[in-house]
């Protein structure tokens, strides 16, 4: 399991209640289960990632986060995971707004656009970064909506989001991947 | 002795009192089962049936010496896995392979009840076969699993009795039949009652079929379970027998000969009052007009854990239709998983040979039975 799953699994508490939002072939889902919390479940669009997770005995939903999520009430969860594809979304402004109604706590990791070999393939290269976390070339990439550590941060910090953040500058630079624990 | 006869057959002495105000009692009630109970007893499937079929879900059907409905996906080592799972199917009261039904005869006239049947629903169908659970002392299911209608009695089981099934599958099926569906039925039964043979219902008594009538029913539904795609697949304007067209009202095309195939066999296997009566019952189906139109309400003092099954090409119970279950089930917080499954092959894909299905059946019920 790759280590960014290992980092979210540790932000759940005991037995809570959590909802996995493009829970992909459920490898998270499975380890939260087995070690966590078995009242975990998942979303996901992919139809052969979907038979995967039934696969696995993983509950499952097929469907599209930036319209099923209307479907559950209010803190209904008591945490929400969102892995790196918030950028994905045609409006994730919308569907961060979904996850903090639906999850008391939402979990949410971007691929860090200000890291700096991204950066630095900008500046030298002159062509768009393509790294092992964006591995994609602009023309084939699902990624729409690009933000960097800080621009995250900003944007929680304009809409009052509670956001944990440390050494910010540091991990701007540093980090390929940032993982935050957000709260209305 | 005839061969309906043979039929192994639950009396049901206890009253039941149906949802048109008539209370019926000492009835049959004609189901068949698969594989073996285990002695925990937590084994057992309950399989509900479609508008056609019956309790011979698996293996050969003794009457009609056809194939069982859904061999495909029950039987030894298939997905709903015989070897594993006690299943138990019936055929619904109303319908017309052993089970109480319009052609049975009224011990008080010595006549076949024909349109004198009272007319049943989908609840009044499942409460007649709650009584199996006590027949083989049941105390919980494993599974309540059904297609189509057999979804909608799936439905209805876990409504009424809540905490009777582990898992349940509904599979391509709606809570609420629509007017599309209301309409389709409607056309079905007209063409049997504009039989002349249908005598007002009473066709039995004087030795008649309305066997026209029936098949046309069929031909019309049949297209409702097939897909545009899957039609254009697999006759296009493919010719029956004939290099060109006739200039005539023959069967020119490959696609009404088999359409009138199938209104022919239909016709041999299935009462034409039966038709009426089960389609009627799929039509007064709301599973929300209990409740002031609030599905979730239906499903509240469930513990069940649901898992809703759906098909692409399904137009007859569409997707759409089948995730309002999954959304009033989230909307009060219970286990629900969805799946729609790829697959040109409409409505009838519950039926079929579709491996994706199959599989996703067989997975949920084994990773279910592990946890019990």
């Amino acid at each position: 399991m790759k280590k960014e799953f290992y980092n979210i699994a540790n932000l759940v508490t005991k037995n809570a209640k959590i909802l996995d939002v493009g829970c992909g072939n459920g490898e998270l889902m499975k380890y939260i289960t087995e070690n966590i919390s078995k009242d975990i479940r998942g979303i996901e669009l992919s139809k052969s990632n979907v038979q995967k997770c039934v696969e696995k005995g993983l509950t499952v939903i097929e469907g599209d986060a930036e319209k099923d999520l209307r479907q559950f009430p209010d803190n209904s969860f008591d945490f929400v995971i969102l892995s790196q594809t918030l950028q994905a979304f045609l409006d994730p402004e919308n569907v961060l707004n979904e996850l903090l109604r639906v999850g008391k706590k939402a979990i949410v990791s971007i691929p860090n656009f200000g890291h700096w070999k991204v950066r630095l393939h900008l500046l030298l290269k002159g062509t768009m970064p393509v790294t092992e976390n964006l591995p994609n070339e602009w023309y084939n990439t699902p990624n729409l909506h690009m933000c960097t550590i800080k621009d995250f941060e900003n944007y929680c910090k304009q809409r009052n989001i509670k956001i944990n953040l440390k050494n910010l500058k540091f991990q701007n630079l540093f980090s390929e991947l940032g993982i935050f624990i957000l709260e209305k | 002795m005839r061969e309906k006869d043979k039929l192994k057959t639950l009396l049901v002495k206890k009253p039941l009192k149906l949802d048109c105000g008539q209370t019926i009692s000492d009835f049959p009630l004609a189901y068949e089962t698969y594989g073996k109970l285990n002695d925990k007893k937590d084994n057992a499937i309950l399989v509900f049936h479609a508008l056609t079929g019956d309790q011979f879900a698996s293996g050969t059907n003794p009457i009609t010496k056809k194939d069982g409905w859904w061999n495909y996906a029950l039987g030894p080592g298939k997905a709903i896995d015989t070897d594993k799972y006690f299943v138990i199917a019936a055929n619904v009261i109303g319908g017309c392979m052993g089970s109480f039904g319009p052609s049975d005869i009224n011990p008080k006239t010595k006549k076949h009840y024909g349109t004198n049947f009272p007319v049943i629903t989908i609840n009044d169908m499942v409460n007649a076969q709650y009584n199996l659970l006590e027949y083989f002392k049941i105390e919980k299911l494993f599974c309540v699993i059904g297609g189509s209608m057999g979804g909608m009695q799936v439905l209805q089981f876990v409504s009424n009795f809540p905490n009777k099934a582990h898992t349940a599958i509904p599979i391509a099926c709606t809570a609420s039949h629509s007017a599309q569906n209301i309409a389709l039925n409607e056309l079905g039964r007209q063409s049997i009652m504009a039989d002349r043979n249908w005598q007002d219902g009473f066709y039995e008594e004087q030795n008649k079929q309305p066997d026209k009538g029936l098949a046309v029913a069929r031909m019309a539904a049949h297209i409702t379970y097939l897909s545009k795609a899957g039609l254009q697949e697999k006759f296009g304007r493919k010719l029956q027998e004939r290099d060109d067209l006739k200039f005539s009202f023959d069967a020119d095309f490959q696609i009404e000969s088999y359409l009138r195939y199938q209104g022919s066999v239909f016709v041999d296997r299935f009462d034409a009052n039966s038709y009426l009566y089960i389609t009627r019952a799929m039509d007064y189906f709301d599973l929300t007009k209990k409740f002031g139109g609030n599905l979730s309400k239906a499903f509240e003092k469930s513990n069940t854990k649901f898992f809703i099954i759906s098909f692409t090409s399904d137009w007859l119970y569409p997707t759409s239709e089948n995730r309002e279950i999954v959304i009033a089930l989230n909307a009060i917080g219970k286990d629900v998983g969805f799946v729609e499954i790829t697959s040109d092959k409409g409505h009838d894909s519950f039926l079929l040979d579709v491996p994706d299905f199959l599989n996703t059946v067989r997975n949920f019920l084994n990773k279910s039975y592990e946890k019990i």
